[in-house]
């Protein structure tokens, strides 16, 4: 590994300047070109501002993908009512950790973004739903936006323009289910957190029954660069289809966990090079490219690019970029468990299959992990999952049952044994991070 | 019926119109008016400032009492029942009085794996509790949570919320040893840590006004900077990389040694039945439990 391959392969933007000492300020962010992307907007017509994006190919960063820009086109201009921009910041999908740091080390890149996207689709009042969580977060989100108010940046006739941008910063309560955007919306009316009907989409009927635009964090503050260096500069990095810089998150058995910002489409491989590989002595069993509601993947796809095609191809989905990586000390079951149990805490109960469904996974999936399991479960769990998917309001009776088909398809042999055997094979203490070190760095 | 007939031998009244709520005392609701008026003046529909009021009802009790309900469906012009359900929707409103430290222990199956199952049950014992609990002195409530968006420091330990970074089952005690002596702890992403109650202040939307809790901790976390410093050539040299490597089959795993509970018998079961009013007569929220404000939880 060299410097050289770091540089060439990694492409920090939004997280180029986390390493001062006091980045989250307006002051470091204004010296790393901070609020020009905001000018260059104010600038042209808001319509040019929503083409510009488009054009620039920025997707969704919180999962799905759908093109930004094309999102704020939604909009419906003319049609005398308010609109709203909704920033959806609150991540908690299972291993996804990248709006958080984001937030914590440079937010006025949001910020910034959210003047932009406002002006582009006419709204006077953006919102913030940050997850409650994440308190040291919430206290930097206060901050940056007292600072942007005393520099003019919110509020009245921003920088002379004449346009006025409210921005309010809204703690959630600690749902999962809140990620989802209806349920988003629901919530910050003041009401349980419980998925929409589509249509009417938000587009036309979010918040307060309003023309509301509900992006992620990463998209909306990638707009800045994009208008501050271009959209050229920005198709230069990733595909055609993925153009871009992103955070990719890798955690777990890795040598060097953290945050990398590369360019769309480098590969597992690539990253773990760069990131010292998995823990010294241990091998990948598996892993989710986007998150626990990502079907799995293992060293089989260690050279897909990650990208929304790339990995949609391999049959799973970007999701968050949350590269979750396990050893071969893990318990897939174990794993699984764990996540269905979470699915099942957080399903929010509008939907009969997720409610129920949910349920009876974590019943057979307990039993199984146990030892108490019994052959034809398998086929069960399979045929729970299956009713679960797609069939419910939103995305998370999905994500519920991917992590069983997929390991279900890679590590039915691990299941099985588990029955045969009547217990796990697996001793948790081997997979805990002081696992090696307490063995070999005893005397530290 | 025969339900019916053992809940009156308990002692619950059954078909008699519950008294409200009593309200808070005059100074605090003047005080509490005050501030609920200008979370409300934030929004276009007042309803959307109920879950700020319920993070402020709860920074004056600790938790959300039927007091607190109340005020909040006045503010709002709601009934109670609409702000009860909503209430109870979000695992961050406490329904019954608890410690000035609330320390979660991240359970989700990342965390889990890397050793919060370890530290959740080192803990429990350590301190004699189980989970949602809370030490005799009314210090710690313990409880695991879910993942919390900070996977690359896992494991990963929450104190009012602020970030307890790659713990260890060591570490962890200290904490918790640390909170129960009054000693000061300061997370490793965070401020230096307040009560429960001003945490909940904050989450209702007023900043925190001590000097330097914005700056505590600096920029970013270490593993937040992993990518930028690699790219800046400034790579740490701790690790070779080890990926196809030596390695070990799982099917060559020991057993799980029989004196260790299985996984499957974790605590931490994330989908037992959440309790709700009928199943927590204790909840202060509960129209049967009528002096529930006076009772001290568990």
């Amino acid at each position: 590994m060299t410097v050289d391959s770091a540089e060439k392969l990694l492409a920090p933007v939004l997280s180029a300047h986390w390493d001062e000492a006091e980045s989250w300020t307006l002051a470091s962010y204004r010296r790393h070109d901070g609020y020009q992307g905001m000018a260059k907007a104010l600038a042209m017509a808001q319509d040019d501002v929503i083409a510009y994006v488009k054009d620039s190919g920025l997707r969704g960063r919180g999962g799905a993908g759908f093109p930004t820009g094309m999102k704020w086109q939604f909009i419906p201009q003319g049609d005398g009512k308010p609109h709203y921009l909704v920033v959806n910041a609150d991540e908690s999908e299972p291993g996804t950790c990248k709006d958080i740091p984001l937030l914590f080390a440079n937010p006025h890149s949001l910020i910034e973004g959210m003047i932009i996207a406002c002006y582009a689709i006419r709204s006077n009042h953006a919102f913030i739903y940050l997850r409650g969580e994440t308190v040291p977060v919430l206290r930097r989100l206060h901050e940056a936006v007292r600072e942007a108010y005393e520099a003019g940046y919110l509020g009245k006739d921003i920088q002379g323009s004449g346009f006025d941008l409210e921005l309010t910063v809204h703690a959630g309560a600690g749902a999962y289910i809140c990620g989802e955007e209806t349920a988003l919306l629901d919530s910050l009316e003041g009401r349980r957190g419980q998925p929409r009907l589509r249509p009417p989409f938000p587009a036309v009927e979010g918040l307060y029954a309003c023309p509301t635009v509900v992006n992620n964090v990463e998209s909306i503050a990638s707009v800045p660069a994009i208008m501050n260096r271009g959209k050229d500069w920005f198709k230069s990095m990733g595909s055609e289809k993925s153009p871009g810089f992103t955070l990719y998150s890798l955690s777990g058995h890795v040598a060097r966990p953290g945050q990398y910002e590369a360019p769309l489409g480098i590969t597992l491989r690539q990253l773990l090079d760069l990131g010292g590989g998995m823990r010294p002595g241990h091998r990948l069993k598996f892993w989710t490219p986007g998150g626990s509601s990502t079907p799995m993947f293992t060293d089989e796809q260690l050279d897909v690019p990650l990208d929304y095609e790339g990995v949609g191809a391999a049959g799973s989905m970007l999701g968050t970029k949350a590269l979750q990586c396990f050893d071969e000390t893990t318990c897939v079951v174990r794993a699984v468990t764990r996540w269905t149990e979470f699915y099942a805490h957080e399903s929010c109960g509008k939907c009969t299959p997720c409610r129920e469904g949910t349920y009876w996974l974590v019943q057979l999936l307990r039993d199984i992990e146990a030892g108490k399991g019994r052959p034809e479960d398998l086929d069960k769990l399979n045929d729970i999952a299956d009713n679960i998917n797609g069939k419910s309001f939103c995305a998370l009776g999905d994500g519920a049952a991917a992590p069983i088909f997929s390991s279900l398809k890679h590590f039915r042999a691990e299941y099985e044994e588990h029955i045969e055997r009547g217990g796990c094979p697996f001793d948790p203490a081997r997979s805990t991070a002081w696992a090696d070190t307490s063995r070999t760095e005893a005397h530290a | 019926m025969t339900d019916m007939a053992m809940g009156a031998t308990a002692g619950v009244s059954l078909g008699i119109p519950q008294l409200p709520a009593p309200d808070f005392p005059a100074d605090a609701r003047a005080r509490l008016e005050a501030d609920a008026k200008e979370v409300i003046a934030r929004y276009p529909g007042s309803r959307s400032a109920l879950l700020p009021l319920l993070h402020l009802v709860q920074s004056e009790e600790g938790y959300v009492s039927r007091t607190g309900i109340r005020f909040c469906a006045e503010m709002l012009d709601l009934t109670t029942a609409e702000v009860t359900a909503v209430a109870t929707f979000y695992t961050m409103y406490r329904r019954q009085p608890s410690g000035d430290y609330q320390v979660g222990v991240c359970t989700n199956t990342l965390c889990a794996v890397m050793g919060g199952d370890q530290i959740f049950d080192e803990l429990k014992q350590h301190l004699g509790v189980g989970n949602d609990e809370t030490t005799e002195d009314g210090k710690v409530t313990l409880e695991h949570i879910e993942c919390n968006a900070a996977c690359d420091f896992a494991p990963v330990v929450m104190i009012n919320w602020e970030f307890f970074d790659n713990q260890t089952p060591e570490s962890a005690k200290q904490l918790v040893d640390d909170l129960i002596a009054g000693r000061e702890v300061r997370p490793t992403r965070g401020a230096p840590l307040c009560t429960y109650k001003e945490t909940a202040r904050i989450l209702a939307g007023f900043p925190d006004e001590r000097p330097g809790a914005v700056e505590a901790s600096g920029g970013a976390g270490p593993a937040s900077l992993a990518g930028l410093r690699l790219h800046k050539g400034e790579a740490p040299s701790r690790v070779v990389g080890q990926r196809g490597g030596s390695a070990a089959d799982f099917g060559d795993q020991a057993p799980t040694p029989s004196g260790t509970p299985s996984p499957a018998e974790h605590p931490s079961s994330h989908d037992a039945p959440s309790r709700t009013a009928e199943s927590d007569p204790a909840h202060p929220a509960d129209p049967v439990a009528d002096n529930a404000n006076q009772e001290e939880g568990e």
